[in-house]
């Protein structure tokens, strides 16, 4: 009687807690994104403004590691046995993606643009009990400074 | 020393490849964080402690690489390429790869 009391009080707080944390995450990546707008990320080999000399380059990365709540990876657990799309992981590998990407931008804010994008996703947890708990999406790429550009108010 | 992820440097000539250059490492959180973690877990969200640990493991595994190079003569890294595998439940391994070169 305690363990369903504990499992269910578990997927309650599951379920408000990460309800609310996921809103607002997406809430935090919208406006982000939108701010971010002016430095754009390709993932193409050469930069897009070839008439401009370029300054320096550096080689920038970000990377963020999320967890899905008790309630999701329990709805997860009951997909899992008919088959079919996961909502669940859905949505927390496209926060992890998204989320690097702004930490990716966040950390050359006076760059021109982001050429050769990857994307590169881990489980941390796996081999442990619970197989795909929290996922690791690391962002990287190179930046592009052009000479005499100055954006986002970032003194070169 | 320049290191990008791509096969060239922009507006410089590459002179002379030096080979392939990597460096890595495999560190786990202390049991505290661990169980840090696994609360959160409860709750979903990001996990701190985790997001922290890989990204220090991954300047470490850098450094390494750099120094490689350094010892090469080399004064750039193109093609860097990242690689993540976990070893066991809150240990990883991070591995990182790339070109030496020389620039003019």
């Amino acid at each position: 009687m305690l363990q369903i009391a504990i499992i269910v009080s578990l997927l309650l707080l599951g379920y408000v807690f990460g309800r609310h944390a996921e809103a607002k995450h997406y809430r935090y990546i919208e406006a982000k994104e939108s701010e971010l707008l002016a430095l754009p990320a390709t993932n193409l080999r050469t930069p897009l403004n070839t008439s401009k000399t370029i300054s320096h380059t550096e080689l920038v990365t970000g990377n963020v590691v999320i967890s899905v709540d008790y309630f999701k990876r329990m709805l997860a657990t009951l997909r899992a046995l008919v088959g079919g799309e996961i909502n669940a992981y859905e949505t927390l590998v496209d926060r992890a993606r998204r989320e690097a990407i702004i930490r990716l931008k966040t950390s050359c804010l006076g760059a021109s643009e982001i050429i050769n994008l990857r994307l590169e996703t881990s489980s941390i947890s796996k081999g442990g009990r619970n197989q795909i708990g929290s996922v690791e999406v690391l962002a990287y790429g190179t930046a592009i400074y052009y000479q005499g550009a100055n954006t986002e108010g970032t003194v070169l | 020393m320049i290191i990008t992820n791509t096969e060239t440097i922009p507006n410089k000539t590459i002179s002379i490849c030096h080979g392939v250059v990597s460096g890595s490492t495999v560190r786990a959180k202390h049991a505290g964080r661990d169980f840090m973690a696994g609360l959160k877990n409860l709750v979903g969200g990001e996990l701190v402690g985790y997001t922290e640990l890989l990204s220090e493991s991954r300047e470490q595994a850098m450094e390494r690489m750099k120094a490689q190079a350094a010892e090469l003569g080399a004064n750039g890294i193109v093609n860097v390429r990242f690689s993540t595998s976990s070893v066991s439940a809150g240990a990883s391994e991070i591995y990182i790869y790339g070109t030496a070169v020389t620039v003019e």
